[in-house]
């Protein structure tokens, strides 16, 4: 992942103390009604209370007062660490909301009447500015709210954004257009067209996501809250109707005395998935975190989950599957010409072309045949233009002329030449690796061929058999022809390609994907993406790109880089992951709490019932106590897991399923029962019970 | 437990699998419609009643049509059985001149019929009359097992469908499983077992002269005795067939004119599991994938033999206190069983009627040891998913499958899927209703029968064992299996309404929501598989999902099961 400023560690002391009063201010019962597992353990906390200053006050209560005193003080310690959770992922938010509202500050603009950066100005606080109003921006100054540029080119440093420090080219036209409130222009100037009201801007929508204000549970949570809401049911159930089956017993065996109040709610606690329960939306929030921490600003909590589910990613040909540009990777002369005479005049042709592939033509020159450029005083630069498509130089009477074939062809045609057999087929055969070829003429002689190619970024191809083998289908998008995109989709080992790509092919293709039931990912930046972004279910906008892609998409990726995909799918596995890891864990639990309590609960009734006690508890007293004390620990001990997620492999489903089984499912069962043990050995030594 | 028990058992599993297989690929063709040579021999017949009923067989009918029709039938079902009841006096078809049914174990006996549970409030052959048994019983046990698997075919739909609301006709679907595939087994299955002995008559009663020398109370001689008939074999196809399990006699099963030799145990025994585990294969034919149902028959094998093995292993353990009597400990417990059938063809029974949701009994299960009761309990209690009611095991399975996808989904990192349907809000609110409503019903109904005395008035046991036995009527009213411990009396105001409120709810309660699932998934996406998706047919997920069944069930019904079977078995020790 990429470098990033934002990174903080997990328990940072300010965070946590505040996430503390958090916490107790969290208990507010019409807060803690939203997660109904919580809310029941924070019914049965007051419920004991009560208990216990019944049995105080009356001296012969539900049970021994001492008792009910510490079991209810641990109900309440275990809602309090549920809220110290929720406490600690919206924390962490909230300080980095802070860092970004420390970038929103009032600046005084200048107002434009009209897009002219001569024009009349007058001096305003950018709070008063309005969507449509103009304004101009001058090196070292704050730009006042996310605009569109309509003239002017400048350097800006976007690091109260993206944490990146390097600064970054914004201009009018094109795919960087966009800037947002907030930044600083280093240099130049800019005429900036204002694109959102002051309190709608993209710095405070990234400030409303991150402290989590307006957070609204995700469908998956809330499918997983009705799972968790019914078992608390069943469980309740399953406890209350103890009451009177515990009072048939004493009836019928006429000894023993029926189970209490306290130990009921106790086991209630106990069995409900608390763990889960308390975890669970810090789960949410510390997904989105780490969204942001990978320098993305997701919209909602949806688009990580969907980011889980995607099975389809289209990726842009360039900056993502390939570096940038072209490069020259060979030369292939014609009949009668030597390699060394190619590169030679190739590199004379390219010395003005300051194009990247007019340069690693002259690099590869340089490199295979050691030519250093000559320095040219009598020469005539011709540059490239979109009538001839050829670029070169005129140096005494010659013409040196590089380009594409058919133009070269027309070139040489007219000074009485032809393209030889062997060239035509070198440049057929260039064309099927997927390379472009560049014709290179001196006047009617045809020199040869240079082969120009996209090099393919080192490493994805093993990114992309990672993606195949978690199920994941990648599809190269490109403006090249489909012999070229095929031969580069080979390369670098994805699914399938979409050659001369338009946005509307890239639209459809999306429909029919989804059609199909696929979920599709894509990256955009420009203004034409935006129908496709709309279109996908994630969609990825770069932050360098139009203020329209931003829109439509449902993430911004502040570093602007199209690889981040393959981050955000990793980051929205790992949260759905941790959700069930946790949820199979939490219920795995219950079956050592169930030999710690049941035991313990009808001692007094059937005392034969001790052989289930196989963890051999001190006595009834410590077993309940243990077993209430593990259950609250439990969801402290969880919580840096919860905010940093479960380990992610991309392996194939069912190995992953395996893995997880066994640590959350087998470890669930197992972890209690040493844990209760040692509790209650703790216990037993203070002498309580 | 001895080489012979695990050979009978042996036996018994793979003869049942040898007949599953082939009926369930032929039930596939039957709901495809490509059971050419039936459709020959049968359609004119289907087409007739279709006719005779004015059911567009074409016509296709939306999760709601669909419920509002099982709802409105099993309704009239239930009303006609009540009626015929309450005026048998008056009908043909009585040799015996029973009386009309009192209203409160009419109301229970309609409920029973109507929801495949077969629970007997009422005394068989001392009752009801032959027209009560034929027309109304026989005839509720074909259509109730009918519906079972209409709605099975419905949430198949649903799960094969793509953006669409129709889950076919149940009327189509009801008539084609009952004309096809029940009534064509049953005569079968009755002519099998005539064969075997068991009576099929309209007389009344035979009288056979008694052999052993026996005085009356007032010391007169008993020279004969009567022997009541009936139509019983043809009762008793479909009652095993169809997991109804309502006998014809009173004493069900182990009454040697309904269960005559250990070939005719066997039949009926294979009968009782044949439908169940048949329709697994049908499941997975028809959701296009065979693997999906054996899977599902797999886990249905996981959970049985254990049950299995610990039900026959208790009933060879000899009773304590039978001992301390003097009675030989190596025997086994044979209190409570028949001669003709032994201990392991007993606890067989026993565990393989209380997987299916047939409440049948070929020997008394208050007798049984605590642990071998505990097992037939617990698959009860479990909501009939192992094996469970013909249609409705499997439906019932699919929803703990539904839980058991959205946790191994989420543990995978994708939000869950099952045959490339997202499993939502939606999806896990009607699989948390159906496995929460009856397991809601035995704990409230238990608890409410121990806190009155209407309740524990009529117990035959005292103590920890008269506990089990509430629990045990408990959980098979409202799982709708119908077997009985016994040693309760049941023919009560209390018992007949309360487990008749247990029934309705066990029944409806849980169709409902499965059809209102049906009608979600119809109405989605598929989403196509690949290696990111969680196959569900895979050892792994058969572990998961009797994981789950396990955890679940345990969790749920642990405390109460500790204070019954388990306390009685330590006690015992």
């Amino acid at each position: 992942m990429s470098s990033n400023t934002l990174t903080r560690p997990l328990f940072e002391l300010k965070i946590v103390r505040r996430a503390v009063l958090d916490a107790v201010r969290a208990l507010n019962p019409r807060r803690m009604i939203r997660n109904p597992v919580l809310f029941v353990v924070e019914l049965g906390s007051a419920f004991t209370t009560l208990l216990w200053v019944d049995a105080a006050w009356t001296g012969q209560g539900d049970a021994n007062p001492n008792f009910i005193l510490a079991v209810s003080i641990w109900l309440w310690f275990t809602v309090l660490f549920a809220n110290f959770a929720e406490a600690m992922a919206e924390g962490r938010g909230k300080a980095q909301a802070e860092t970004l509202r420390a970038a929103r500050k009032d600046v005084i603009a200048r107002k434009l009447a009209s897009p002219n950066r001569l024009g009349p100005v007058t001096q305003t606080v950018s709070a008063h500015l309005r969507k449509g109003d103009f304004v101009l921006v001058e090196a070292g100054d704050l730009l006042p709210g996310d605009g569109e540029i309509v003239e002017g080119v400048a350097s800006v440093d976007e690091s109260a954004i993206t944490g990146e420090s390097a600064p970054v080219i914004r201009e009018s036209g094109g795919d960087r257009s966009a800037v947002t409130g907030g930044t600083r222009v280093l240099s130049d100037w800019l005429v900036v067209r204002m694109t959102a009201n002051p309190g709608e801007t993209f710095l405070d929508r990234m400030i409303a996501m991150v402290e989590g204000a307006k957070r609204q549970k995700t469908p998956n949570e809330i499918a997983l809250d009705i799972l968790l809401a019914g078992l608390t049911i069943v469980f309740l159930l399953a406890t209350v109707t103890l009451l009177p089956y515990s009072d048939y017993a004493v009836h019928a065996t006429g000894h023993g005395q029926p189970v209490g109040l306290t130990v009921l709610v106790a086991l209630l606690v106990c069995l409900i998935p608390t763990t889960i329960g308390a975890l669970l939306s810090a789960i949410g929030i510390a997904g989105m975190d780490r969204m942001i921490q990978a320098n993305v600003i997701a919209t909602s909590g949806r688009a990580v989950e969907a980011a889980g589910d995607v099975d389809v990613l289209l990726l842009d040909k360039t900056g993502t599957i390939t570096l940038g540009n072209r490069q020259a990777t060979q030369f292939l002369p014609a009949p009668g010409v030597t390699e060394r005479e190619l590169a030679e005049l190739a590199q004379l042709s390219s010395l003005a072309d300051e194009t990247p592939e007019g340069r690693s033509i002259v690099a590869l020159a340089l490199q295979l045949f050691q030519l250093a450029p000559p320095t040219l005083a009598d020469a005539t630069i011709v540059p490239f233009a979109a009538q001839t498509r050829m670029s070169g130089l005129d140096l005494g009477g010659r013409q040196i002329r590089k380009g594409a074939t058919d133009a070269v062809t027309r070139f040489v045609a007219e000074r009485g030449g032809t393209l030889p057999p062997a060239v035509r087929e070198a440049v057929d055969q260039v064309a099927r690796k997927g390379a472009t070829p560049l014709v290179v003429a001196d006047g009617a002689r045809v020199l040869g061929v240079v082969c120009l190619k996209d090099i393919v970024k080192g490493g994805i191809r093993e990114r992309f058999a990672e993606m195949r083998a978690i199920g994941i289908r990648t599809v190269m998008i490109t403006g090249d022809n489909p012999l070229t995109a095929a031969a580069i989709a080979a390369e670098a080992g994805v699914d399938d390609f979409l050659a001369e790509a338009t946005p509307e092919a890239k639209l459809a293709m999306i429909r029919d994907w989804q059609q199909r039931g696929h979920l599709v990912a894509m990256t955009g930046d420009g203004t034409n993406d935006a129908p496709a972004l709309a279109q996908a279910d994630v969609a990825v906008a770069m932050n360098s790109g139009t203020q329209a892609a931003k829109e439509a998409g449902n993430m911004v990726d502040l570093d602007s880089n199209p690889t981040k995909l393959l981050a955000i799918v990793h980051i929205g596995k790992q949260m759905l992951m941790t959700r069930g890891a946790l949820t199979t864990f939490s219920i795995a639990n219950d079956i050592a709490k169930y030999f710690a309590i049941i035991p313990a609960a009808f001692a007094a009734t059937y005392p034969v019932l001790n052989v289930l006690n196989v963890m051999h508890l001190h006595s009834p007293t410590t077993a309940i106590l243990s077993a209430v004390i593990f259950n609250a620990l439990i969801i402290i001990a969880l919580i840096p897991l919860a905010l940093r997620g479960v380990t992610y492999r991309p392996i194939p489903a069912s190995q992953l399923l395996r893995r997880n089984l066994l640590v959350y499912g087998v470890g669930g069962v197992l972890v209690p029962f040493p844990g209760i043990k040692l509790i209650d050995l703790i216990l037993t030594a203070c002498h309580v019970g | 437990m001895n080489a012979t028990a695990f050979a009978e058992c042996a036996i018994y599993v793979l003869l049942l699998l040898a007949l599953a297989w082939p009926l369930g690929a032929y039930m596939a063709r039957v709901y495809n419609g490509q059971a050419l040579w039936a459709q020959r021999v049968i359609g004119p017949l289907e087409r007739f009643v279709y006719r005779i009923c004015g059911v567009d067989s074409a016509a296709q009918m939306d999760w709601r049509g669909y419920a509002y029709a099982v709802l409105a039938f099993n309704l009239f079902g239930l009303l006609a059985v009540y009626a015929l009841q309450r005026v048998q006096a008056s009908l043909p078809l009585n040799p015996a001149a029973l009386a009309n049914v009192a209203p409160e174990v009419a109301w229970n006996t309609a409920v029973s019929f109507a929801s495949n549970t077969n629970w007997q409030a009422y005394g068989g052959e001392t009752t009801l009359s032959h027209l009560t048994q034929m027309l109304a019983l026989t005839t509720q046990n074909f259509v109730s097992a009918g519906t079972g698997m209409a709605v099975l075919v419905a949430l198949l739909r649903g799960l094969t469908g793509r953006l669409t609301t129709n889950l076919g006709s149940f009327w189509v679907d009801l008539t084609r499983s009952t004309l096809y595939i029940l009534l064509p087994l049953s005569v079968l299955l009755a002519l099998l077992l005539v064969s075997q002995g068991v009576v099929q008559t309209f007389s009344a009663s035979t009288s056979v002269p008694w052999l052993d020398r026996v005085l009356t109370a007032d010391g007169k001689p008993v020279v004969e005795q009567v022997l009541a008939l009936g139509p019983a074999a043809s009762q008793i196809a479909i009652k095993q067939l169809g997991t109804n399990g309502g006998g014809f006699f009173n004493v069900n099963s182990a009454h040697p004119f309904e269960n005559t030799s250990v070939l005719s145990n066997l039949l009926q025994a294979l009968a009782i599991l044949l439908l169940p585990a048949a329709l697994c294969i049908t499941y997975g034919r028809l959701v296009g994938s065979p693997r999906q149902g054996i899977a599902l028959l797999l886990a249905m094998f996981a959970l049985f033999l254990p049950v299995l093995a610990l039900t026959v292993w208790s009933e060879h353990q000899a009773n304590p206190l039978l001992t301390a009597l003097g009675v030989d400990p190596s025997m086994g417990n044979w209190e409570g069983k028949e001669t003709r059938f032994g201990l392991t063809a007993s606890a067989l029974w026993a565990t393989a009627t209380t997987a299916a949701s047939n409440g049948s009994v070929n020997a008394m299960h208050d007798s049984f040891m605590p642990l071998g009761s505990l097992g037939p309990m617990w698959l009860m209690q479990l909501g009939e998913i192992v094996f469970g009611g013909v249609g409705s095991g499997i439906y019932g399975i699919l929803m703990y499958a539904f839980v058991a996808v959205f946790v191994a989904g989420l543990m995978v990192g994708r939000t869950p899927e099952y045959l490339g349907k997202k499993i939502e809000a939606f999806e896990m609110k009607m699989a948390a209703l159906v496995i929460l409503l009856p397991s809601a019903a035995v704990l409230l109904g238990t608890a409410l029968a121990c806190s009155i005395p209407a309740g524990t008035q009529p117990l035959g046991n005292p103590g920890a064992h008269g506990f089990s036995e509430i629990l045990y009527a408990f959980s098979s009213g409202a799982n709708n299996n119908g077997s009985a411990l016994g040693g309760l009396t049941v023919n009560g105001l209390f018992y007949t309404v309360a487990i008749g409120v247990c029934m309705l709810v066990g029944r409806y309660w849980v169709i409902v929501p499965v059809l209102a699932l049906a009608g979600s998934l119809a109405n989605k996406r598929a989403v196509p598989p690949s290696a990111g998706t969680l196959p569900t047919h895979t050892p792994l997920f058969i572990l998961l999902l009797v994981g789950t069944i396990v955890i679940v069930g345990a969790l749920t019904f642990i405390p109460a099961l500790v204070l019954g079977p388990i306390v009685e078995h330590l006690s015992l020790r």
